[in-house]
């Protein structure tokens, strides 16, 4: 099935947010901190500009309470006096021209009375940098399995390893915009994001309103990587309070160097490992620890570091498995949601060190993980009991095959052998990752999608779900047309309306096929349960039963609706994070094979392999696109996007200096499906969206570690970092031999 | 902002002349990147050269390719000739940006745009480009390796536009452009080394690497003497006189020097029996 929105997105005429046409709108700007840590001093306004002109909002304009909510109220939406962060919203100016509010932006100096500030998350702050409880912990957790301490003490070899890995910043293609006016005295907010209920939930007691007062509406979004998870509601908030002071429709629109530098990032981590093995290289003991960069404010962070941890110890089974988490305060632009959601950070620490314990070993990497890859039956760090019928040894020996691994190996020895400055290598990750909300989150969330039997005898699915470039819209109508037996052309996917439709949750967590998409299946159910049809009923006859319902019922709604249930028998302690984290996991194992030329320390990337287990394909052409795509993002993540922070802040804020790969730099993409259907996913649907990006950054390194022989333990591994690490004369994995 | 737009070289000279500040946009593709960003640039005068057609055709005498003022990349790209003689120019133009840059972007506006790290120009320079600069007070003609002074600093008087860039038509035994950048397409150079030789003797050019690109004399005369090369770091005390790489963000000067090295040394180790 073709892409519902395809041609009009191709063909140009899809209207974003910035290209809707508003009658007397005025243009916002946002006025930012200079400085990370301090007290607001003053605020000069430049005697050049005409100040008339303008609208100007500061914190004594928020009616409600001055915060971003989302998990916490820290956040303030305009800073009262105290900055904590480069780039922290302080005023807001609106102007009916563009330009003018653009340049009237630069002539606002924000003097700040500079606090010592804490940029380094590694580092335990002193006193005077405490500012966040008494130790700028954001959250702190842990996960406990067995006796670590005594299978480490007892094993006779312990490995032991430290993995950093850096920001990432989203590069959605739209940049972040709102607009916002009145509609009598509802608060209307149209924008690009994933969350139409999040913004509602944030916009709530910041504008001291009802939800009847506000209507948020999704326009058509042009990526989202979680970048437009939490950060929207920033947005939205600073357009609705310059439209309330105003009167006047505003459009708040990021240009692209305010995108880089004010928004959320992949949260920086580093990541210690010390594992105990056998000699046949089965996991004794597992002993973690993760640390994160949470920045200013608290935002997702603490869900972030709760899926990295429970992800931490991989997809292998180990009797013993500790995992220390922190999150830490630093006056950086607050970090946030990014795809993977702290997993790609944990796999490319747990995976880049498997390499490292193979190569100690002496152990082919392949071997090490089928013999601790998870059998049905073993259980995860939490406890959880893996009992899903995917043969994860088989994907990994898939992955192999198809990637030629024997024959490539015996090549890259020769050429290797032979070549003056290039040479190559092959490495692979196997990974997992868990689909929907974490523990009970599915059942907080309380999902609802309905399906509306309209007169005309079409089916419209009311959903909360965005379709932010991913497929949503195109996925629901398979799903929806093959169970109520209709032409996809007779399904509707409405406008994501907070008014019009009912809350399904966020747009995140690789929730929405499997997730919301089975609700999509049970609310046809309900539909036809409502007009008296039995279960294999659909087509003409339910249009004409449709039909009839509303000949005799007229001026009535006919509403199929489902609610989130659990799957029976999940059991999660929240407290002691024990049980079942997730309904579902994705499993994939990936191959890459790469090129380092030694001239000028630059790795390219030959070719890559993808086998993944995401339970039925709803949409082949899809599925492999978000496959291709989660690869992409990861191959650069490990390779390319350098953040350089000053301050707390981007430094290279621009597309010029912060590079995403071109064509040029990416390999042929190959991946391979194996559909083993989960019974409660829509169509046995498992989540797609992170999987592939979890595991594609220690692919790529372990491939180079091959080819160059060292162990690199940091992302992105830039040419420069490269070149440091082939300077380094000792390598960083230690091996102990116990004395028993 | 004022636009001025003069339909022939004669009015875009009087143009330059009776607007001593006004700034000449050939493609714009140096100018636009960063306008939304740069409010100061908004009030300036411009002096759009895209009516000056005459400036735009590259031609061929006995003994030179001409190009003109406005001259493409793509221009370059698309000449069979060029690739024949000149290849390290097509070699140049396709490394600048994405095709819609290579062709709107000027190799003359390359050189006054004076980024050190400016592809096209190091191509020129390899071939020992001379830049032509007329106004209405007369022509000079300078060599494209004497040009620079400093960085963005150039010999070049407010009035004058550069329409032609001569290049000598020679033997060359030894044609080589690097280009090291951060990404392999539409990227800026973090270090970048072109090499030509010919009766003439060698040339040895730099970008990315100096406040301007440049020859580098000591490399030249390196190679001239035949002295023995046996890995990358006997190039470094050439290079350090040359050059005076720099941290940025894009690199470092660590990086810098030592791929100046390396790509200098297995890209002649195939050419100069004095490499070994």
């Amino acid at each position: 099935m073709l892409r519902r929105e395809g041609l009009s997105k191709l063909t140009g005429r899809e209207r974003y947010v910035d290209d809707l046409p508003v009658d007397d709108v005025l243009w916002g700007a946002t006025v930012r901190s200079p400085e990370p840590r301090g007290r607001i001093a003053e605020i000069r306004y430049s005697p050049t500009v005409d100040w008339s002109e303008f609208v100007i909002v500061d914190h004594t304009d928020i009616p409600g309470r001055n915060a971003v909510y989302l998990i916490e109220y820290d956040q303030p939406a305009l800073a009262p006096g105290y900055v904590r962060h480069v780039h922290e919203p302080v005023l807001l100016l609106a102007h009916p021209s563009r330009e003018a509010v653009r340049r009237a932006a630069r002539e606002v100096e924000v003097i700040v009375e500079p606090d010592p500030p804490v940029l380094d998350f590694r580092i335990d702050p002193g006193p005077p940098l405490v500012q966040y409880g008494v130790d700028n912990v954001l959250k702190r957790l842990s996960i406990l399995k067995g006796d670590v301490e005594r299978a480490l003490s007892a094993a006779p070899i312990v490995v032991e390893g430290v993995y950093e890995t850096g920001a990432q910043e989203h590069v959605y293609l739209e940049t972040q915009g709102m607009l916002a006016y009145l509609d009598g005295d509802v608060l209307v907010i149209k924008g690009s994001m994933q969350c139409p209920y999040y913004v509602l939930k944030a916009l709530k007691p910041a504008l001291d309103r009802t939800e009847a007062g506000i209507r948020v509406i999704q326009t058509p979004t042009g990526g989202g990587f979680g970048g437009k998870e939490e950060f929207p509601s920033m947005v939205a908030l600073h357009a609705g309070l310059l439209a309330l002071k105003s009167g006047r429709p505003v459009k708040l629109i990021y240009d692209r160097p305010e995108d880089m530098v004010a928004t959320t990032k992949r949260h920086p981590s580093r990541i210690r490992h010390r594992t105990g093995v056998d000699e046949d290289g089965r996991l004794l003991a597992q002993d973690i620890e993760v640390v994160m960069d949470g920045g200013a404010y608290v935002t997702l962070t603490p869900v972030v570091l709760s899926r990295s941890m429970i992800h931490a110890a991989g997809p292998y089974s180990c009797d013993n498995v500790r995992i220390l988490g922190r999150a830490m305060f630093t006056n950086s632009v607050p970090f946030g949601a990014f795809r993977g959601f702290g997993n790609p950070q944990a796999h490319f620490a747990l995976e880049r060190h498997m390499d490292v314990i193979a190569h100690t070993l002496g152990m082919d990497p392949a071997e090490l993980r089928r013999i601790n890859l998870i059998r049905d039956g073993q259980t995860t760090a939490t406890g959880q009991v893996i009992r899903d019928g995917v043969d994860r040894i088989r994907n990994l020996d898939r992955a192999l095959e198809l990637s030629g691994v024997e024959r490539r190996r015996r090549e890259h020895w020769l050429f290797n052998a032979e070549h003056r400055y290039l040479r190559r290598g092959i490495g692979m990750a196997a990974f997992y990752h868990g689909a929907g909300f974490t523990g009970r989150g599915e059942v907080m969330l309380d999902s609802r999608v309905q399906v509306e039997g309209r007169a005309d005898g079409r089916a419209e699915v009311l959903c909360a779900s965005v379709e932010m470039g991913q497929g949503q819209i195109t996925a629901f109508v398979q799903l929806a047309a093959a169970r109520l037996h209709y032409d996809p052309d007779d399904i509707l996917i409405a406008e994501p309306d907070t008014q019009r439709v009912p809350d399904s949750g966020p747009t995140v967590g690789s929730r929405t096929v499997m997730v919301v998409g089975r609700l999509v299946e049970r609310a046809c159910d309900d539909l036809r349960r409502r007009l008296g049809l039995g279960e294999g009923l659909g087509g003409d006859e339910l249009k004409r039963a449709i039909a009839d319902w509303h000949a005799s019922h007229p001026g009535e709604r006919l509403l199929g609706s489902a609610r989130y249930e659990p799957p029976p028998g999940i059991a999660w302690d929240e407290e002691h994070y024990r049980g079942d984290a997730y309904g579902a996991f994705g499993w994939a194992a990936q191959v890459a094979e790469v090129e380092v030329d030694l001239r000028t320390y630059e790795v390219q990337v030959r070719d890559f392999v993808s086998v993944q287990d995401v339970g039925t394909v709803i949409n082949p052409t899809l599925a492999r696109g978000q496959v291709q795509g989660g690869v992409a993002q990861g191959i650069s993540w490990a390779l390319l996007e350098h953040c350089a922070f000053q301050n707390g802040a981007l430094a290279n804020g621009q597309l010029t200096n912060y590079l995403i790969p071109t064509s040029a730099d990416l390999p042929p993409i190959r991946v391979e499906f194996s559909e083993v259907p989960y019974e409660h996913g829509a169509q046995g649907a498992k989540g797609i969206g992170e999987l592939p990006l979890v595991g594609s950054a220690p692919a790529v390194l372990n491939a180079v570690a091959v080819a160059v022989g060292r162990q690199p333990t940091e992302i992105p591994l830039t040419p420069e970092r490269l070149m440091a690490l082939l300077d380094d004369p000792v390598p960083p994995a230690k091996r102990r031999e116990s004395d028993l | 902002m004022t636009v001025l737009l003069p339909g022939s070289l004669d009015e875009a000279l009087q143009a330059m002349a009776s607007h001593p500040t006004a700034l000449p946009v050939a493609g714009g593709t140096d100018l636009l990147v960063h306008w939304p960003q740069r409010p100061e640039l908004h009030r300036q005068t411009f002096v759009d050269l895209s009516a000056v057609q005459e400036l735009r055709p590259l031609r061929w005498t006995t003994d030179e390719l001409v190009l003109g003022g406005l001259t493409t990349y793509w221009d370059v790209i698309e000449d069979g000739r060029v690739r024949e003689e000149f290849p390290l120019l097509v070699e140049a133009a396709r490394q600048i940006g994405s095709i819609q840059i290579q062709a709107r972007g000027t190799w003359a506006g390359n050189i006054i745009n004076g980024s050190p790290a400016a592809d096209g120009v190091a191509a020129l320079m390899a071939y020992d480009g001379v830049v032509v600069l007329d106004s209405t007070r007369g022509r000079s003609e300078i060599p494209l390796a004497e040009f620079y002074s400093g960085y963005k600093q150039m010999r070049r008087a407010p009035d004058e536009l550069v329409t032609q860039i001569r290049l000598p038509r020679r033997e060359y035994s030894v044609q080589i452009f690097e280009k090291v950048g951060s990404r392999r397409a539409q990227a800026i150079a973090k270090v970048g080394v072109t090499v030509t030789r010919s009766a003439s003797g060698w040339r040895v050019v730099a970008h990315s690497v100096a406040p301007f690109v440049c020859r580098c004399t000591a490399l030249e005369r390196c190679l001239e003497s035949e002295a023995s090369v046996g890995s990358p770091d006997d190039l470094l005390p050439a290079i350090r006189e040359d050059v005076s790489p720099i941290d940025d963000l894009r690199s470092s000067a660590a990086y810098r020097e030592r791929v100046m090295a390396r790509v200098l040394y297995y890209g002649l180790l195939e050419v100069c029996p004095s490499f070994h």
